[in-house]
């Protein structure tokens, strides 16, 4: 997995208006028009985001010249999201640990309370 | 595992991670499992690594030290100063780590709500590639482990 196609995605992803396109998108494919309509805002600023969505290889636009949709690629956003895996996985073994010693420390309070009673 | 939460892990800017969790146990019990000796060598690490040196000197301006050891010997250092102590609610300090570049920013919230306690720790690096170096870090991490697996499971089916 290239780093820099990882810098893309995630750049991608760091703005609302996009991950709210990606959304919508995740419904089934759409024009420019229908996507700038729940958004305040004009078809160029939408088309700048798209822009940005598309190089990050998150969407692909249709060959239709006239309406080229818009629709949601699935694989570098899964990659982004096995990118934190690891490193989630690394904590996750950690936590789980953590819970088995708060059960202790919790079964040693009760213990104390029912001693000082 | 019993009363096992599900971590998740964001990358909300691209200096940032922030980690969220619920562990169910009052948040003066998980705020003394994450600032004592004691109780931190007890769960702190990653799987086989096992925490031989932890000093902590909490109060603001105060510093700790950790040293992992992994199952092949080797030592991973991290050191650290607190800026901020709210017991049992919030901390913040700075830390980094012997082999690595860079300081980050460590900023833990513990909110508690009906016995549980929900854990955000969000970690700011000082530059992206640290940030991105940590978690490829993991990455491989990870990926070891599953190979582990796999070998287990080989071993197994043999």
């Amino acid at each position: 997995m290239a780093p820099d196609h990882l810098d893309a995605t995630f750049a991608a992803l760091a703005d609302p208006t996009r991950r709210a396109i990606l959304a919508r998108l995740a419904s089934g494919e759409a024009s420019v028009t229908e996507l700038a309509e729940p958004f305040a805002m004009s078809q160029p600023a939408i088309s700048k985001h798209l822009k940005v969505l598309e190089r990050a290889g998150l969407i692909s636009r249709g060959r239709d010249a006239q309406r080229r949709p818009c629709r949601l690629e699935a694989r570098p956003l899964a990659e982004a999201t096995g990118w934190l895996e690891g490193y989630r996985h690394l904590w996750e073994e950690s936590f789980q640990r953590l819970d088995a010693l708060l059960d202790e420390m919790k079964t040693q309070e009760k213990k104390r309370g029912r001693a000082q009673r | 595992m019993k009363n096992t939460g599900t971590l998740e892990v964001t990358a909300p800017t691209d200096r940032e991670i922030v980690l969220t969790r619920v562990f169910d146990a009052p948040r003066r019990l998980v705020f003394d499992a994450f600032t004592k000796p004691e109780l931190l060598k007890r769960w702190f690490g990653p799987r086989g690594w096992s925490l031989v040196v932890c000093e902590v000197d909490l109060r603001v301006g105060g510093t700790f030290r950790f040293v992992l050891r992994g199952p092949d010997g080797a030592d991973m250092g991290m050191r650290g100063v607190y800026r901020e102590i709210v017991p049992p609610e919030r901390s913040v300090h700075m830390e980094s780590f012997d082999d690595y570049p860079g300081e980050s920013q460590v900023t833990t919230v513990l909110v508690e709500q009906g016995g549980k306690t929900t854990l955000t720790a969000t970690v700011l690096y000082p530059a992206q590639e640290i940030r991105d170096a940590v978690i490829k870090s993991g990455m491989e991490h990870g990926a070891a482990e599953s190979y582990d697996k796999l070998a287990e499971y080989l071993t197994t089916i043999a």
